[in-house]
């Protein structure tokens, strides 16, 4: 039975790691300048990971093949424990432990800890049950006021919009997400009605979008495409398909359409999801 | 195989009922160190007290997560609307502190075997207990009638909401004092009763004076973070 | 000089009648088989709805008989809408969570053996104990009342004509907010989607409902330990089990209440307009929402999961000292570094109060919290490494017997570290960006609080059988159960880690809307599989469990040659557990294969024995001048 024992858990300790090192299931190419660094730090951490998994289900594999009860009316080694190796495992194991939690902060500070760059495109993200509305300011770079009081889905004035505010004159409000390749993009991220929470896998980062905050995030987008958005956090009955696209588009492509009024725009866009494909998955 | 109570109890000192008092003082250190003494399944009042604490530990965090999301709530946006508080509260205050005082009277007199004692002053603290309760619901009248209620504002959310939580367990008290008004146990033994009476006095005594330290804190937390 | 008679240690008699034996009793005993048997009902309904949700993933649009029937709203024709997904997927949750994982490892188990294994005859507050479990017992009515108030048109009826937030009968089998019930979405009610409404309510009730079971049942068992322990039983030589039942009991007094107050303020904001966790300005499917304004939704996830933290280790510390029981017996050796462990125990329960913040990175709380809380949760894996550490170092030099609750126990070691070493993953913000709200999430927290945890009960189970019940379980069957499950288990959560590096959201109640979830088909489909068939095994365990209550072979006293007080006395025990006599206790819990001994173990209440040196690890020092007899 210890023999049996030992074999299993070695076998599935082979299987669980085949499963990660096979490369058939893994994260979709990072599209994001800080997205490289994400991918980094994960593969320290799993390589640690794998390493403690592997050497803990080896090692209790072992201990219970050598050291299973046999007819030789010997006893156990009577051992209350060992203070010294206590200590060592212990040191070493927290030297490990929080010097991977000092490096897991590096990321993280350098999205939320520092302001968007000044010039950075802004868009304002309106989440609401079951669809994204992404509000662009225009030629005047200025968001026109919104007032919640004033938004009416029937009427298409999803973020509610003042249009007495000559700033709102040229702005958009589509259902897809236009950023420019290679320039900082700042989201202002706020919700209609319930928390939910923005993901584009290939970005490399998600954020709730509450109800009564609004929340920045900002990252720099280095490939051109077309890729899928996302709700991460479960907002109701249609959770699961509410779903958007994030359009990557080169500079001139992108500054041609962000200045167009907003048919203009949502037909440009549409032209545009045309023309550029998801990744091949 | 199981060890067989015999042989030598060393009285140290003389309990209530006159009985030797336990070797190892309040149970808390119950680790007799291998000498084998009867007294183990004995009760001991630690017990109840014991059990006081813990039980204030619990409704601590209770009040401690109100009074987190109360001072969270405060900051987080621009429509906290603090109240002139009903003057009948300081009445209310009154009342709970003078009945910590009559408990503990009432403790110390069951401590000193004066029954009559012990009784009055349980229904002193009652009595003023009923009376705390009382002007609470003096204090909500008042506010309702100047149509201030449950969700008027956040101020007025909490102050519902924190002096009917402090009330509710207050009345849990309440029912303690007057089962101990009450209680005519039958037990086994003279020395078992006794204790088991001061532990139960114990442990009441010490639930009432949290539920007034509780109120001063509350009272204060109203008053005074606005 | 008194000599104390049997008469006075009796606190009182032995119950007759039916009802005061087996049903309103106060003897820990028996509260403690109930909690047993409760659990073993709300599994069966928690596992009966992973299924459900495990074929709708796998096989969308398939129609299954029964719902239909049962549910016709919720699953028209037999196919579960996602609401009723979302709806199966909260009532797993909350039902597993509370109802199986905090009641039987601590309400079932520590009921029974916490008082015997300290040397009392009782718990110290015997009615107490009662009522915690009826109160319990009560809230688990309330939760699968909730299947019903949603599910059913009728009993829906019946809710809405309580009011405007009791809107039932939408269809769902419960609430659809997880069994986290992050506000707005659960504050809003029924403008909020199907299930916002009575099924919510009852959702609260029955939480709230049970927050005050456990916080009556931690008060027992704290008291009882601190007060009760029999002369020799000093704290360091408690045996690990109660070690970690008075870590959960002190764990669960001072969280479950946090979890309470959250509960009445979500219950207020529902039904009587006040706005603790609502923004105004809000617009809901399709108009405004005048009546709130200011509340905070990040407050309500503050509350949950200062509470849903340290409720994690409740679920797991109590498998954690059986464990290490288990380990050492049928090891025949001590346990590694006891005091180690002793320590490690405690420091998971405290460092378990300071981490709440890793469930809340992406919620919008300030970055800099997010920092403290990464740093401090990597911290506390520290300690769970030194319990593995010792764990296998328990099993070194062993003499391994390998019965089927040993195989449990080295199972919960394995399934521990699988799951626990990905909180490495998890818990760093910077990886969190694309984890949080994964699969990889729920793959974690399967493999580490519940796989492990339902392991330990396991083994709890079979281990303590032949004292609860005077008979043994059959081996062989029990074998066979081991054997699927702990495959069984693997097949299902190592997959969920790949459906997590792929990007795959939770809660989704379908996968076929997005191109970048694709390739998980095979994964999903090879999940479900396993999940069935190792649900199917589990009844060989309840045929094993409870025919052998019945037809087991005859227990003696100490079947298993374990140390600890309740293998000295008669299995079942007597209603006082000791027979009047109190025990003396002269050795630590874990004197196993000491070198000059008799037998490999010596039996904590056994006068003679071989005087032992403190080593560094335990103090089992034998009674100083023990009496002889």
């Amino acid at each position: 039975m210890g023999r049996l024992l030992g074999i299993v858990i070695w076998g599935i300790t082979i299987a669980s790691v085949w499963m990660f090192v096979s490369g058939k299931w893994w994260f979709p190419a990072s599209i994001s300048e800080h997205g490289g660094r994400v991918d980094s730090q994960f593969m320290i951490t799993i390589i640690v990971v794998g390493i403690s998994f592997t050497a803990a289900q080896v090692g209790l594999g072992w201990v219970v093949w050598k050291f299973r009860d046999n007819a030789d009316k010997q006893r156990a080694t009577y051992s209350h424990g060992n203070n010294r190796l206590e200590v060592v495992w212990t040191v070493v194991t927290a030297v490990i432990f929080i010097s991977l939690g000092i490096m897991g902060q590096r990321v993280w500070a350098s999205l939320h800890l520092h302001n968007a760059p000044p010039g950075s495109l802004q868009v304002e993200v309106v989440a609401q049950q079951f669809s994204w509305n992404f509000h662009y300011a225009g030629k005047d770079k200025a968001f026109g006021r919104t007032d919640p009081n004033l938004i009416d889905d029937s009427a298409l004035n999803y973020v509610g919009i003042d249009e007495t505010d000559p700033n709102a004159k040229d702005d958009a409000v589509v259902s897809t997400l236009v950023i420019p390749a290679n320039r900082p993009v700042e989201l202002i991220l706020r919700s209609k009605d319930v928390t939910h929470s923005f993901f584009v896998p290939q970005l490399r980062f998600k954020q709730d979008l509450v109800p009564g905050m609004n929340i920045r995030v900002h990252f720099t987008a280095n490939r051109v495409g077309k890729y899928e958005l996302a709700c991460a956090e479960l907002c109701g009955m249609n959770h699961y398909k509410m779903k958007s696209f994030m359009l990557v588009l080169p500079e001139n492509e992108f500054s041609e359409l962000v200045t167009m009024p907003q048919d203009k725009f949502q037909a440009r866009t549409a032209e545009l999801m045309a023309k550029y494909q998801l990744p091949t998955y | 195989m199981a060890a067989t109570v015999t042989g030598t109890d060393q009285a140290v000192g003389v309990g209530i009922g006159g009985g030797p008092r336990p070797k190892n003082g309040n149970g808390f250190h119950r680790n007799g160190g291998g000498k084998g003494d009867g007294d183990a399944f004995r009760f001991s009042p630690a017990r109840y007290r014991l059990g006081a604490w813990f039980a204030i530990g619990s409704i601590l965090m209770l009040f401690v997560a109100l009074t987190s999301a109360y001072i969270v709530r405060s900051a987080s946006s621009n429509d906290w609307q603090p109240i002139a508080i009903p003057k009948v509260l300081w009445l209310s205050t009154v009342l709970i502190l003078f009945s910590s005082v009559t408990i503990e009277i009432s403790r110390r007199s069951l401590k000193q075997k004066s029954e009559a004692g012990y009784n009055r002053w349980l229904a002193v603290t009652t009595i003023l207990g009923l009376g705390f309760l009382g002007s609470q619901l003096i204090a909500w009248r008042q506010l309702a009638r100047q149509g201030i209620y449950v969700a008027s504002n956040p101020y007025s959310s909490f102050f519902y909401l924190l002096t009917a939580a402090h009330g509710v367990h207050l009345l849990g008290g309440l029912c303690a004092l007057t089962y101990l008004l009450a209680r005519k146990g039958k037990y086994r033994n003279q020395l078992d009763g006794e204790l088991r009476r001061i532990g139960a006095a114990d442990g009441v005594s010490i639930y009432w004076h949290f539920m007034d330290v509780l109120w001063l804190g509350l009272f204060g937390l109203l008053m005074f973070w606005r | 000089m008194a000599e104390a008679t049997h008469e006075e240690v009796h606190r009182h008699p032995a119950p007759t009648g039916f009802i005061r034996k087996y049903i309103f009793s106060i003897d820990h005993k028996v509260i403690g088989i109930q909690y047993i048997l409760l659990a073993l009902a709300a599994v069966l309904v928690g596992m009966i709805m992973s299924v459900l949700m495990r074929v709708n993933l796998s096989w969308p649009g398939t129609h299954i008989k029964i719902l239909e029937t049962l549910f016709p709203q919720g699953a028209p024709g037999g196919v579960m809408s996602p609401e009723f997904y979302l709806s199966l997927v909260t009532m797993h949750g909350t039902i597993m969570v509370f109802f199986v994982l905090t009641t039987a490892p601590q309400g079932g188990f520590g009921n029974y053996f916490l008082p015997i294994q300290i040397g009392a005859d009782d718990m110290a507050f015997p009615y107490l104990n009662m009522l915690s479990f009826w109160v319990t017992f009560v809230g688990f009515i309330v939760i699968l009342l909730a299947i019903f108030a949603e599910g059913n048109a009728t009993v829906g009826g019946w809710f809405t004509a309580l009011g405007a937030s009791w809107a039932g009968g939408s269809g769902t089998v419960g609430p659809i907010g997880g069994w986290t019930g992050y506000a707005p979405l659960s504050a809003l009610g029924k403008i909020a989607g199907p299930g916002q409404g009575a099924g919510v309510n009852l959702w609260i009730i029955s939480v709230a409902i049970f927050c005050v079971g456990s916080l009556l049942g931690a008060l027992n068992f704290i008291t009882t330990l601190l007060n009760m322990r029999a002369p020799g039983m000093s704290l360091m030589r408690m045996p690990l089990t109660c070690w970690a039942w008075f870590t959960t009991a002190v764990l669960a007094l001072l969280s479950f209440p946090v979890l309470l107050g959250g509960g009445i303020l979500l219950m207020l904001d529902r039904m009587v307009g006040t706005s603790f966790f609502i923004p105004g300005g809000l617009y809901v499917s399709g108009s405004t929402v005048p009546l709130h304004t200011g509340g905070s939704p990040l407050l309500w996830q503050h509350l949950f999961w200062f509470f849903g933290h340290p409720e994690v280790y409740i679920a797991i510390v109590p498998g954690m000292g059986a464990t290490s029981h288990i380990l050492s017996t049928f090891a025949r050796k001590p346990v590694f570094g006891y005091r180690a462990m002793v320590f490690a125990i405690f420091a998971i329960g405290m460092l378990g109060f300071f981490v709440w913040g890793h469930h809340m990175f992406m919620s919008g709380m300030s970055p800099y919290s997010a920092i403290a809380f990464s740093v401090l949760t990597l911290s506390i894996g520290v300690p769970s490494a030194i319990k593995t550490f010792n764990w296998i170092g328990t099993l070194w030099g062993a003499r391994i017997r390998f019965t089927t609750p040993m195989l449990f126990a080295i199972g919960f070691v394995s399934l521990f570290v699988a799951g626990g070493i990905t909180g490495l993953v998890l818990g760093q913000t910077s990886l969190d960006f694309f984890f949080h709200d994964t699969y990889f999430v729920t793959a974690h927290f399967h493999l580490v609080m519940g796989v492990a945890s339902i392991f330990g009960m396991f083994a709890a189970t079979y281990f303590w059988f032949p004292k609860m019940f005077g008979r043994m379980m059959n081996e062989g069957l029990g074998k066979v159960h081991f054997w699927i499950t702990f495959v069984g288990v693997y097949a299902i959560f190592i997959p969920f880690h790949a459906m997590g590096l792929l990007g795959m959201p939770r809660r989704y109640a379908r996968f076929d809307e997005y191109e970048f979830l694709k390739n998980s088909k095979g994964l999903v489909l090879f999940v479900t599989i396993a999940a069935i068939i190792t649900v199917i095994a589990q009844l060989i365990f309840y045929f094993n469990f409870f025919v052998s209550i019945w037809k087991g072979a005859k227990a003696g006293d100490n079947p298993w040659e374990a140390t600890t007080l309740e293998w000295g006395i008669p299995s079942p025990p007597p209603h006082d557990n000791f027979a009047g006599i109190v025990p003396v206790v002269h050795h630590g819990p874990y004197e196993f294969s000491v070198p000059g001994a008799p037998n490999d173990f010596i039996m904590q209440t056994d006068p003679e024995g071989i005087s032992v040196h403190a080593d560094s690890g335990g103090v089992s020092g034998n009674g100083g001048n023990g009496h002889r007899h």
